[in-house]
C-alpha cells in the first residue's frame, strides 16, 4: 500500500510534489494518509488521515485507548503501520527503528520515561552523541553541554547526578532536555506535564515558544485541557482509533473539546459527594519523621473523607505516604488506623492494618505486567481463595470477573495480561486489587496520572463511592483542580512539611499554591 | 442485558480453547523439538531406537532432572543456584557415611540417610537464600560461594575419600527396572517433577514464585514479604540437590566429595532449553523435564552416530543457544495467540 504512489498519474506524482515541497519548505511537515494499525485483538488506528503544518503547535487529543500512543509509536519508529502511508517533510516516512526516526528529525518524548537509570544525567542527555576524542569520552565537554541543557529546562541539579536518584518530575525534565540536545524538525511530547508542577509547566511552555520561533513543529499530547491553549495552534482529536477532527484551537472551548473526545458531554461538576458526612477517625499520623532531622508531619483522615495532599513535586508528598505505608523506612512516628495504634515496618504490616497504597508508578510498582488481570487482582489476598495452600481458581475467576465488571475494566477476558491494557484500565486493575483486599484507609498517589478525561471521571466517582462506604481516602496529586473538585480538605506540603491545611469552603488555587511555595521562599532567605 | 450475557458465554469458550492452545504451545514447543531429535536419531543412529538404549537414557537423565526441577523454581523467581553440584557431592558423602555404618540395620540407615541428605541439602539452600536476602546480594555470587564451601565440607566429611559398601537392599533398589524400560531412579525423578508441577500450578506458593519473578517490588507493595518466598525457593533447590544425591547413590553406589562437578550447569541448561526465562516470571517445570531429555538424547545419539567426544559439547552448546533463539520466536507466536 505504501508503494502505491509510484503507480499514480505523472501529473499528480506525489514524489515530484514532495520534492517541490521539500525544496520550498512548503507543504505540511507531516501527512498521514489512511493510516491503520491493528494489534491482536484490537484495531488501534483505523483510516487516520490528517496533516501537521510546518512550524505549528499541533495538539493531539483523545481518551485513553483512542490511539494516541499508537500514533506516536508509529512516528517514533517503534513499529510500522499496517496500512496507509505517512509522509514526513515531503518524503515517504517509514522508519525501521527509533534511531532512524530520530535521524530523520522526529524526536519523541514518551510518556514512559526511557532514561538509563544507572548513568549520570549528562550521559543520558548526550547519549546519542557523546562528545569524544578517539573513542574516549570528553567528560568536561559533556558536563558543560549537559549543564546548558539543564539550565534551559530550569532544572537545578548537577549533570553528574545518577538518574536513579532523581524524582519522577526531574526525570521528565531530563527527558525534555534530552530532546532539546539535538535539533529536530518535529518534536513529539507525550504527556510531558503529567508529573510536573505549574512552575515547571510554565518553564516548559517558555521552551516550546522558543522552539516555535526556531520553526520547530511540535506535536503535543496532554490530558490537561487547560494548558493546550498555551502551546497549540490546531488540534486533532482521535476517538476509538479514528480521526474525529483537525481544526484550529481558536474559538474552541474545553466543553466542546471534551465532547469531541468522548462523543458525549461529561459533567465536570457533581463529582464531590455532598451527601457524605465524615465521622470518626480512619487514619491518623502523628509526628512522622522520615529522618531524624526532617520536619514532623501530623494529620488525620476521617471515615468517609477524601483528603488531598498538594505540593510541588519533591515536596515530600510521595515520600511521606510511602513511609506511612511502610514502603520506605521512617525515623519515627505513630500511625493509627480506626483509632488503634498500629506498628508498620513493611507494606505487609500496613495492608494487614487496613491501609493500602496505590503507587504513583503503576507499571513498575503496582502491577505484574506479564501476568493476567485476574492474577493481578487477587495477588493482594491469596489466602482468601485458597485452602491449605491450594488455589481455588473458580473462586479467583469469579471474584475477578465481578470486580472487572463493577469497575468497567475494558478487557476481552480476565486472562489477558495487564501489560497490554491502556493506562486508565491498568489503574482500574490497581484499584480492583485493593478493593479485593478490602481496607479502611486508601492512599492514592497520583491516581489519574496519564489517564483520559472519561476514565478520570470514573475514578473520581469510584473514590466517592469508596469514601461513602466509610473508608478514609488520602489523595496525592499534582493536578490542583482535581484535588479541589473531589476533596473535603487539602493538606499542602512544602519542602517536607505541611505548610497548611485548607478546608473545602476556602479552596482557592492561589492560596494553595502560595502555601506550596512558602517553605522554598523561606529557604532562599526571604 | 442480553448482549452482555452472550458475549460472556462466548468469552468462556474462547478462553478454554485459547488456554488449550496456549498451554500446548508453551509445553509443546520444546516437546516437538524433542520428538524431532528422537526421530532423527532413530532413523540415523544404529541401536538408538531400542528399549535398552531408552533405558540407558532414562537412567542417565534422572540426576539432572531432579536438580533441574529445583533449579526451575529458583530461575522462575529471577535467581540462579550455582551450588547444586557441590551440595549434591556433600549430600552423597553424608548419605553414604550413614548407610555404611554397620551398627545400623539397612532399614534404619536408608531412611535416615534419605532424611540426612534432604536436610543437608535444604540447609545449604536455606543458607543461600538467607544470605542473599539478608544482605541483598545477587544469588549468583552467594551460590558461587556455596559451591566452594559445600565442596570443601564434602571433603572434610568424607576425609577426602570415596565411600563405598552401601547396603545391598539399597543397591538392589537402584538397579530395579519396572515394565522393562522404567528404572527406579527415573521414576523418582518423574515424581519430583510432578510434585514441582503441582506446586507451581496449584498452590499459593507457586503463584508467588511467578509473581516475584515478574515484579518483586509490586509483590512487596501488595503487602507481602517476597524474601520469605525467595529463601523458600533456595531451600527447595537445596532439597532437590539432596534428593538428587540419593539418586546418585542409587545409580553409582558410591559417595564422593568430587561428585557433581559441573552438574549445576547441566541443570541450568535443561531449565533454559525447557523455555524458562532467566529473568524470571516465565517458564514451566514440564519444559525443564523435556529440556533434560533433549540434552541426554543429543549426547547419546551423537555417541551412537560415532561422533568424537570433542564434537559432542560443540553440538550441545549450540543447541542450548539455539533453544533460546527459537524461544523468542515461540513467544512472539504465543503473544499473537493470546490476544486473539
Amino acid at each position: 500500500m505504501t508503494t502505491d504512489f509510484k503507480e499514480t498519474a505523472p501529473g499528480a506524482d506525489p514524489v515530484a510534489i514532495a520534492e517541490r515541497d521539500q525544496e520550498h519548505g512548503a507543504g505540511p511537515i507531516l501527512k498521514l494518509q489512511g493510516v491503520g494499525k491493528r494489534f491482536p485483538g484490537v484495531v488501534a488506528l483505523r483510516n487516520v488521515t490528517f496533516e501537521i503544518e510546518r512550524g505549528e503547535g499541533h495538539v493531539l487529543l483523545g481518551e485513553n485507548g483512542a490511539g494516541k500512543s499508537t500514533l506516536i509509536n508509529l512516528l517514533g519508529g517503534l513499529f510500522p503501520p499496517d496500512e496507509g502511508s505517512i509522509w514526513f517533510n515531503g518524503e515517504p516516512y517509514r522508519p525501521a527503528s527509533p534511531f532512524e526516526a530520530f535521524s530523520k528529525g522526529i524526536r519523541v518524548v514518551h510518556q514512559e520515561l526511557n532514561l538509563l537509570s544507572n548513568l549520570t544525567v549528562a550521559e543520558n542527555l548526550l547519549f546519542e552523541q557523546l562528545p569524544s576524542r578517539r573513542g574516549l569520552v570528553n567528560f568536561r565537554e559533556m558536563n558543560r553541554r549537559a549543564a546548558e541543557l539543564l539550565a534551559e529546562v530550569g532544572l537545578d541539579i548537577s549533570p553528574s547526578t545518577v538518574v536513579s536518584r532523581l524524582g519522577v518530575a526531574q526525570m521528565q525534565l531530563v527527558e525534555i532536555a534530552k530532546a532539546l540536545a539535538h535539533e529536530s524538525k518535529l518534536l513529539v511530547l507525550d504527556e510531558p506535564t503529567a508529573t510536573l508542577t505549574s512552575k515547571e509547566v510554565d518553564r516548559l511552555f517558555e521552551i516550546l515558544h522558543r522552539l516555535k520561533e526556531r520553526k520547530v513543529t511540535t506535536l503535543y499530547i496532554s490530558h490537561r485541557l487547560q494548558e493546550i491553549y498555551e502551546v497549540g495552534d490546531r488540534v486533532t482529536v482521535l476517538r476509538d482509533g479514528q480521526h474525529v477532527t483537525t481544526r484550529p484551537l481558536q474559538g474552541l472551548v474545553i466543553p466542546d473539546i471534551v465532547r469531541l473526545m468522548v462523543g458525549r458531554t461529561i459533567a465536570d461538576q457533581g463529582v464531590f459527594r455532598e451527601d457524605i458526612q465524615p465521622s470518626g477517625e480512619a487514619l491518623a499520623v502523628d509526628d512522622l519523621r522520615l529522618t531524624e532531622t526532617s520536619p514532623s508531619i501530623s494529620f488525620s483522615v476521617r471515615k468517609g473523607e477524601i483528603v488531598g495532599i498538594a505540593g510541588l513535586v519533591g515536596s515530600g508528598r510521595t515520600e511521606a505516604v510511602r513511609a506511612i505505608f511502610g514502603a520506605d523506612p521512617k525515623a519515627s512516628g505513630t500511625v493509627r488506623v480506626g483509632g488503634r495504634v498500629v506498628t508498620i515496618a513493611s507494606p505487609k504490616d500496613a495492608v494487614a492494618a487496613g491501609i493500602c497504597l496505590m503507587t504513583e508508578d503503576r507499571k513498575q510498582q503496582g502491577l505484574l505486567l506479564d501476568m493476567s488481570c485476574a492474577e493481578n487482582i487477587t495477588i493482594t489476598d491469596l489466602k482468601r481463595l485458597s485452602r491449605r495452600g491450594l488455589l481455588d481458581r473458580t473462586t479467583e475467576n469469579a471474584a475477578s470477573e465481578t470486580l472487572v465488571a463493577s469497575l468497567r475494566v475494558k478487557t476481552p477476558t480476565i486472562f489477558h495480561k495487564v501489560g497490554t491494557f491502556s493506562g486508565g484500565n491498568q489503574q482500574k486493575v490497581v484499584i480492583a486489587k485493593w478493593l479485593y483486599r478490602g481496607s479502611s484507609a486508601l492512599i492514592c498517589d497520583e491516581p489519574t496520572r496519564g489517564i483520559d478525561v472519561g476514565a478520570k471521571a470514573e475514578i473520581y466517582e469510584l473514590m466517592g463511592r469508596l469514601a461513602a462506604e466509610g473508608r478514609g481516602i488520602l489523595v496525592v496529586s499534582s493536578d490542583l483542580p482535581e484535588l479541589m473538585s473531589i476533596c473535603h480538605r487539602i493538606l499542602v506540603f512544602s519542602n517536607g512539611r505541611i505548610a497548611g491545611e485548607v478546608p473545602r469552603a476556602e479552596f482557592d488555587q492561589n492560596r494553595i499554591l502560595s502555601l506550596a511555595y512558602e517553605e522554598y521562599g523561606r529557604a532562599r532567605g526571604n | 442485558m442480553p448482549e452482555g450475557t452472550e458475549s460472556a458465554s462466548e468469552r468462556k469458550t474462547a478462553t478454554v480453547w485459547d488456554n488449550f492452545l496456549r498451554i500446548s504451545m508453551r509445553e509443546a514447543g520444546v516437546a516437538i523439538a524433542l520428538v524431532i531429535i528422537v526421530v532423527f536419531f532413530s532413523a540415523t543412529a544404529p541401536y538408538f531406537a531400542t528399549p535398552e538404549n531408552f533405558l540407558k537414557i532414562f537412567v542417565q537423565i534422572a540426576i539432572n532432572t531432579v536438580l533441574a526441577a529445583g533449579m526451575t523454581f529458583v530461575i522462575l523467581t529471577g535467581g540462579i543456584d550455582l551450588s547444586v553440584g557441590s551440595v549434591l557431592a556433600l549430600c552423597t558423602v553424608v548419605g553414604a557415611t550413614i548407610m555404611v555404618r554397620e551398627d545400623l540395620s539397612p532399614w534404619t540407615s536408608i531412611p535416615l540417610a534419605l532424611l540426612a541428605c534432604m536436610a543437608t541439602g535444604a540447609a545449604c539452600g536455606a543458607v543461600n537464600g538467607w544470605v542473599c536476602e539478608k544482605w541483598k546480594l545477587p544469588s549468583f555470587i552467594v551460590t558461587l560461594g556455596m559451591l566452594n564451601v559445600a565442596s570443601g565440607l564434602a571433603r572434610v566429611v568424607s576425609d577426602n575419600s570415596t565411600i563405598t559398601g552401601l547396603p545391598q537392599p539399597f543397591v538392589d533398589f537402584g538397579n530395579q527396572i519396572y515394565f522393562g524400560v522404567l528404572p527406579s531412579i527415573f521414576l523418582i525423578a518423574i515424581i519430583v517433577v510432578l510434585i514441582g508441577w503441582f506446586i507451581l500450578r496449584f498452590t499459593v506458593f507457586g503463584r508467588f514464585v511467578f509473581a516475584i519473578g515478574t515484579n518483586e517490588e509490586a509483590v512487596r507493595l501488595s503487602g507481602h514479604n517476597p524474601r520469605i518466598f525467595k529463601i523458600a525457593v533456595f531451600t527447595l533447590s537445596g532439597l532437590t540437590a539432596g534428593i538428587a544425591a540419593m539418586v546418585f547413590l542409587l545409580r553409582l553406589n558410591v559417595g564422593s566429595p568430587i561428585a557433581g562437578i559441573g552438574y549445576e550447569l547441566n541443570a541450568i541448561a535443561a531449565v533454559i532449553i525447557g523455555g524458562t526465562s532467566l529473568s524470571g516470571g516465565k517458564g514451566s517445570i514440564i519444559g525443564t523435564l523435556v529440556g533434560a531429555c533433549i540434552l541426554q538424547v543429543l549426547a547419546t545419539g551423537l555417541q551412537l552416530l560415532g561422533a568424537e567426544d570433542n564434537v559432542k559439547p560443540i553440538v550441545i552448546g549450540t543447541v542450548i543457544v539455539l533453544a533460546v533463539v527459537l524461544d523468542t520466536y515461540r513467544n512472539r507466536l504465543l503473544r499473537n495467540l493470546e490476544s486473539r
